[in-house]
């Protein structure tokens, strides 16, 4: 049937780019950057798998073992010691917002830059677990199945961690009024770095799981930042579920789109949804008006 | 008296410079902007790029081009185009009026080909654009006299598809259709001719689709063409989609009796990524491989690229670099009006053969080719020499 074709291929969709999006939303929730190299890191942890596998014969699944806790480490380094002073010398939550897009920027080509040396500009891919799963009648990759799996997995268990751990609290206590959370006694910056770094590693282990199954390349790093900031606003900046719910509704509504329209018009639905969501909701589907 | 001396001088040794540019100058300066990133770069990675070290490496290990009696060597001048044609323009302009080369080679790609020909005739050079299929060529020659086209027309290369589907009707080939095409100039113009000439060989499309160039994600184009029950899977693709849109077939058990993608087929990086699998699989271009020309040419570039050839586009951009050496030859000099004409009217000795311009249109154009034991032969059109017989149907995906 049509239309189970679309859903079960529009969840597994979305699952990836609600994958992707994670480590953006807890970026620029909680720590307030609108990092702009966070398609770069992605693509640099997507290489990362892959060099494992095709010169060490690592698998991607067990690559993660290893991508994670080093992009972990990267990025509390680039939090630390980019973005730090950044933080330290904003006056105002807009200042660091533009503070970080620009200095982010300048990230994404020196990142962009190591990636083309070191793999020139050809497409690449693991091309792992590539058995197909029938669900139902309907064929599906196995990479898919998995990445999406884990996408779900990971927001419903930081979602529980955030809600139901101090801190956790303490995190999301940033997020909604950093001024107030510093009073508390909450240590904002350690905080911050940590949502920050956290957010790098969920988006390298995003990079791994899709370099199983997509095409990319050097300067693919771009396509991946838009995806990620349009799933993030859409669901609310700093709202892990929201991004999941956006993730899904979007992929639902690209399958849709290709197959009841025209496959041309995958990015086009992708803005229209996301204009349509800031037209209506400004603050996103789960997200609140700023403090 | 004394400035008007000094004047005298001047003027005399400027009149003796400008006029003897042959003695000023020692090398040839040739440039060219080529996609190093970006969506066309695995195309020019293959086929471009290796193709022009290869020629420069060659001539200036034999000493230069003889240009009037003096051997001078090549002087590279290269930028990225970021598979742009907004880049290309520009970085075209830049090698015209701030590199000042003597010569220009091509882009990759049809689109981008068609975009740098007014600027490159612009600036009076001649113009072999090799990476490019278009219906456009005959009246480009005519708006760009000094354009050279050598791929042919795309309207060829869908008659030649067509030619071979033909014929295999007799073997049993049913009549379902399902065809993709990229959302680019080379995309285009392909599914436009192909059309009218699959209705007219009385085959009907079940799928016609066409998806942008930056489509990653193939699986829901290959679960509608499946769902579409095609007896053949066409699709006019480049490099990066070539290669995601088998991977992704072979994935789902998608085994349509021909398979057959575009631009990216007939490298052999294809073989080594889908390795048995490429057996049967029909693509766009082909070659002869069994003239001692062609096989000498497939060890050369292996040895000195490091990388193989692609059995469709690679001795074509050689060709047109041979060609272009021999008619500075014949020419004597580096004035590119003259180089143009010879090139119009010679008749030059190539890895592909003898080849003489039409028009300014290249001749048996190789455009359907099958992977069979490994290698990549031509099929069609079948009148070209050393045309193979097609492997029917194709075996099933191997996992």
């Amino acid at each position: 049937m049509v239309a189970f074709d679309i859903v079960l291929s529009g969840v597994i969709l979305g699952g990836t780019y609600a994958l992707i999006a994670l480590g953006l939303t807890l970026q620029y929730g909680v720590a307030r950057i609108m990092n702009l190299a966070y398609g770069e890191l992605l693509i640099a942890a997507a290489f990362g798998a892959y060099w494992l596998f095709v010169a060490k014969a690592v698998s991607p699944l067990t690559g993660l073992i290893v991508v994670i806790p080093v992009a972990f480490a990267l990025n509390w380094l680039i939090y630390r010691f980019l973005l730090t002073p950044l933080v330290r010398r904003a006056k105002s939550r807009d200042a660091l917002e533009a503070d970080s897009i620009l200095a982010t920027f300048g990230m994404l080509f020196i990142v962009q830059g190591g990636l083309l040396v070191a793999f020139g500009g050809q497409y690449y891919s693991d091309r792992f677990l590539q058995s197909a799963v029938i669900i139902l009648g309907d064929t599906v990759e196995a990479n898919k199945l998995v990445t999406a799996a884990f996408a779900i997995v990971a927001s419903l268990g930081l979602y529980l961690a955030l809600t139901h751990t101090r801190a956790g609290t303490a995190i999301r206590a940033v997020a909604v009024a950093p001024g107030s959370a510093r009073l508390v006694g909450i240590d904002v910056e350690r905080l911050s770095a940590f949502a920050f770094a956290l957010g790098g590693a969920l988006s390298a282990a995003g990079g791994v799981l899709v370099s199983m199954s997509l095409l990319f390349s050097a300067t693919s790093g771009v396509l991946f930042t838009m995806k990620a900031l349009i799933i993030a606003i859409m669901g609310g900046a700093g709202n892990l579920l929201g991004s999941l719910v956006a993730g899904l509704i979007l992929g639902i509504a690209e399958i849709a789109v290709a197959r009841l329209i025209d496959p041309g018009l995958t990015i086009a639905i992708n803005f229209v949804l996301f204009l349509a969501v800031l037209l209506i909701r400004p603050a996103g589907l789960f997200g609140r008006a700023a403090a | 008296m004394r400035q008007l001396g000094f004047a005298l001088a001047a003027a005399a040794a400027a009149a003796l410079y400008a006029g003897n540019p042959a003695v000023a100058q020692d090398k040839i300066k040739i440039g060219y902007v080529v996609a190093k990133s970006g969506p066309n770069a695995p195309g020019a990675g293959i086929t471009t790029i290796p193709n022009y070290k290869l020629w420069v490496t060659d001539v200036n290990a034999a000493g230069g081009i003889n240009v009037g009696g003096k051997k001078m060597q090549i002087e590279v001048v290269e930028y990225d185009d970021q598979s742009s044609t907004e880049e290309a323009v520009k970085g075209i302009e830049r090698l015209a009026t701030e590199d000042k080369v003597d010569l220009i080679l091509p882009p990759w790609g049809t689109g981008t080909n068609l975009a740098v020909a007014p600027v490159i005739a612009k600036y009076g050079y001649p113009h072999l654009a090799v990476t490019a299929a278009t219906d456009m060529a005959p009246e480009m020659v005519k708006r760009f006299p000094n354009s050279f086209w050598f791929l042919g027309t795309s309207s060829q290369g869908a008659d030649a598809l067509v030619e071979v589907l033909n014929k295999l009707k007799a073997k049993g080939l049913g009549t379902n259709i399902a065809m993709v095409s990229v959302a680019d100039q080379f995309g285009i113009e392909l599914s436009k001719a192909a059309r009218p000439a699959l209705d007219k060989a009385g085959f009907k499309l079940v799928y016609d689709k066409s998806y942008p160039v930056t489509t990653q994600d193939f699986a829901p184009i290959i679960n509608e063409a499946k769902a579409a029950n095609p007896d053949a899977f066409v699709a006019f693709s480049y490099p990066p989609d070539t290669f995601g849109l088998t991977g992704t077939a072979i994935a789902l058990g998608f085994n349509p009796k021909v398979f057959y993608t575009a631009v990216g087929t007939a490298f052999m990086v294809y073989k080594d990524q889908f390795k048995d699998n490429v057996d049967g699989v029909m693509g766009v271009g082909g070659v002869n491989p069994d003239t001692p020309e062609m096989q000498a040419y497939f060890k050369h570039h292996k040895e000195v690229t490091g990388q193989d050839a692609d059995r469709w586009a690679s001795p074509v951009t050689y060709a047109s670099l041979q060609i272009l050496q021999q008619a500075i030859e014949k020419v004597g000099s580096l004035d590119k009006q003259k180089i143009a004409d010879a090139i119009k009217a010679g008749e030059f000795d190539t890895v592909l053969g003898k080849v003489k311009m039409v028009n300014n249109i290249r001749q048996d154009v190789w455009w359907a080719g099958q992977w069979q034991g490994g290698e990549f032969y031509g099929l069609g059109p079948t009148s070209i020499a050393g045309a193979k017989e097609p492997l029917f149907p194709k075996p099933d995906w191997k996992k």
